[in-house]
């Protein structure tokens, strides 16, 4: 029985509510992963980055994912949060989390949460740097 | 009929949106091959898909007027 499943896109994420988002009487473990903006691409140095969203497709997809997981890991809770719009260096983009009796289970987890959203949500980030932008992945 | 651009694909087209009125695409493929040939540069992407409703949708799925179809250029959230 899942308590807890947060599917968002938001404009702003707030990583110190989290944690009680995720915590419940059943979990043991609770795991989280943050991505965040890295100053330097390749030794380029990155201005910012904006992420465009196909919101309501994305969202069917990472509910998609999460099902997956919560079947898959009998996890208790779970969340994924995406961010849209232009971030700064060091600015949280994408949060997963589970939490599970025990702390395999929710490892694993966010581990095929995050890289699954990478390879199926439809979300799109624009590296901008000082003279050029660039849409990450778009050519080979 | 209309088709949602995102990320590159908006920037390849100059809009948001395409509008097919004389040549309407009825697949997935129809469409694929139809915008590659119009915009040349969807041809060097790493990959196209298309979604038809919220779905990604094979090259064989018909294409109806009333659904909401996307083109949906190479991913990199996260």
């Amino acid at each position: 029985m899942v308590d807890k499943k947060i599917i968002e896109i938001v404009d702003v994420i707030d990583t110190s509510k989290v944690f009680a988002k995720l915590s419940d009487s059943q979990s043991g473990g609770i795991c989280v992963f943050v991505g965040a903006v890295r100053e330097f691409t390749k030794n380029e140095k990155v201005m910012s980055l904006e992420f465009e969203a196909y919101e309501q497709m994305a969202l069917r997809e990472m509910d998609k994912i999460a099902i997956n997981a919560i079947e898959k890991w009998q996890l208790n809770s779970l969340i994924i949060q995406h961010a849209v719009g232009f971030k700064k260096v060091e600015d949280p983009v994408v949060v997963v989390g589970a939490s599970s009796a025990h702390r395999d289970a929710c490892f694993e987890a966010c581990r095929y949460l995050i890289d699954t959203l990478k390879e199926t949500v439809p979300i799109w980030k624009k590296e901008v740097f000082e003279n050029k932008t660039v849409w990450v992945s778009a050519h080979p | 009929m209309k088709v949602l651009l995102f990320g590159i694909a908006k920037d390849i087209v100059g809009s948001s949106q395409l509008q097919f009125s004389e040549v309407v695409p009825k697949t997935v493929l129809e469409l694929k091959q139809l915008i590659s040939k119009t915009y040349p540069k969807f041809g060097e992407l790493s990959s196209l898909a298309v979604a038809v409703n919220s779905e990604y949708a094979k090259d064989d799925v018909p294409l109806n007027r009333n659904d909401e179809i996307a083109i949906i250029p190479p991913v990199s959230g996260g």
